[in-house]
């Protein structure tokens, strides 16, 4: 176990809190960041438990709560938590595909007082042709976008670029455009867990991002303020490490279907840390005096180059998964740094890249989907070896 | 949006923006606006001022409400100042009379 960061003193409230209610989902998509080893979780933990957890975090002071997963709608308890945790005095936010979300849960969810809702393409790949013709997807996104409107929230579209998807950029927009999105994330694929898997068939060439990027200029100039596009370019094309989670237990946590808090969406991977659950300790001494949340505060933990780092107290040495998952150690330097000395790693994936790519239906048979087999599986997997 | 030429006027009659919700954070020991993902920290006075934001009170009644409770200061050019901010912000809407 690691030592405690040296501020402990200084440890700031938490913000955000961001709840993954199930890893249920009717899709499989092969860039989820969901854990790869779900299927060997205990069981979701109950709404009393979800409840709990929420005022303990609110006390402290949280005060935005996402309700993600998996699919949340999934569950049946969700118009009972936006109510109670808006009653508490989080804004509350749902993440969803849209699949299940009917009239009668979306008019619970205004009333309960449900800040927004983001809506996330449900692009799996397996669909990846439907997706693109605009049928099945774009009728049920559109019907959802209606909803959404009707109960007078904005409409805010997410949608995840990938090597197989990135050059429909333009319809991608064009679509969003149609249904009347106010917002639009355009993110790449963050290389963590299926997506990591998947990385080889998912990290696109620079040439296609830079046509992605012209594309979509060209559709704000067009659009001017009606529609706010963001774009978010992959890290691996970067040679400075995002600023994780603005510091590992900083700012956000996030808590797991069955109870495990997490500094981040992928920590669980992390070796030699173990996570507190919401059943058995209290958010009070998970935040401020776990071993866990204090492993990677404060600068103590540091290595070469990040110690001496002028950009440390910017980046906070980047993304301690990133690290383990490429280097072995959590506490190097993100290898996205072109000062880490794994740099490399990341450099070899960004050349294979740019190589020609196999049409998408070459990839199809040999691309991992998310789903509770490939689950099942990559947790044997997982107990032997480590990811190389 | 109607009142994209802005003119606050006394009679003018603020309010806040959808998807904006306004509270007290002890965490912060300060008035808070969240929305959605984010959240900003009012300063006392612009606190005091929001507070007072309810769709219903003209920005004359928000002056007059805030002289009583603060006696002896001349509060019309700030109050001006702080919605010409958060209606430029995005925060809150003008109705006019």
């Amino acid at each position: 176990m690691q030592k405690a960061g040296s501020e402990s003193g200084n440890i700031k409230p938490p913000l955000w809190l961001n709840a993954e209610i199930t890893y249920k989902c009717p899709l499989h998509c092969v860039f989820c960041y969901n854990p790869v080893d779900y299927t060997r979780f205990g069981p979701e933990i109950s709404t009393e438990d979800w409840l709990r957890a929420f005022r303990q975090a609110r006390d402290l002071g949280a005060v935005q709560l996402g309700l993600s997963g998996g699919e949340p709608l999934m569950r049946d308890d969700v118009e009972v938590m936006v109510a109670e945790a808006s009653r508490m005095g989080y804004y509350v936010n749902l993440i969803t595909s849209g699949i299940g979300l009917t009239e009668k849960r979306i008019a619970a969810f205004k009333e309960g007082g449900l800040g927004q809702i983001q809506l996330s393409f449900q692009d799996s790949t397996r669909e990846l042709n439907d997706f693109l013709s605009s049928t099945k997807t774009f009728e049920l996104k559109s019907k959802v976008a209606k909803l959404i409107k009707q109960y007078d929230y904005p409409m805010v579209l997410n949608v995840v670029l990938h090597r197989l998807n990135i050059d429909h950029v333009g319809q991608i927009l064009e679509m969003a455009e149609a249904m009347g999105a106010e917002h639009v994330e355009l993110a790449n694929t963050q290389y963590y867990a299926w997506a990591f898997e998947n990385r080889q068939h998912l990290l696109p060439s620079r040439e296609q991002l830079e046509r992605a990027e012209k594309i979509t200029n060209e559709f704000r100039d067009r659009v001017g303020n009606r529609m706010k596009v963001y774009f978010v370019v992959p890290d691996y094309y970067a040679n400075r490490p995002k600023a994780c989670m603005n510091g590992w237990g900083s700012v956000f946590l996030n808590i797991a279907a069955d109870g495990v808090v997490l500094p981040c969406h992928e920590a669980r991977m992390l070796p030699g840390l173990s996570f507190p659950n919401v059943r058995e300790h209290d958010m009070r001494w998970i935040w401020y005096e776990s071993p866990a949340f204090n492993a990677f505060r404060g600068e103590g933990w540091m290595k070469e180059p990040c110690r001496t780092c002028p950009e440390r107290e910017k980046d906070f040495g980047g993304c301690h998964c990133q690290a383990y998952m490429l280097t072995g150690d959590p506490a190097n330097a993100d290898p996205v740094c072109d000062k880490s000395p794994y740099h490399h790693l990341i450099t070899e994936q960004v050349e294979r890249a740019q190589q020609p790519q196999p049409p998408a239906s070459d990839v199809k048979p040999v691309i991992l989907f998310r789903d509770d087999k490939n689950s099942r599986a990559l947790s044997g997997k997982r107990d032997k070896t480590p990811v190389s | 949006m109607s009142d994209s030429a802005l003119s606050i006027t006394g009679d003018s009659v603020p309010e806040l923006q959808r998807q904006y919700r306004f509270q007290w954070e002890e965490a912060q020991k300060s008035f808070v606006l969240l929305y959605p993902e984010g959240m900003v920290r009012l300063a006392g006075g612009a606190g005091e001022i929001m507070k007072r934001i309810d769709g219903k009170l003209s920005v004359d009644q928000i002056v007059s409400d805030l002289e009583t409770a603060f006696p002896g200061v001349d509060l019309r050019g700030d109050v001006h100042e702080f919605l010409e901010t958060a209606h430029a912000k995005g925060w809150i809407r003008i109705r006019q009379h």
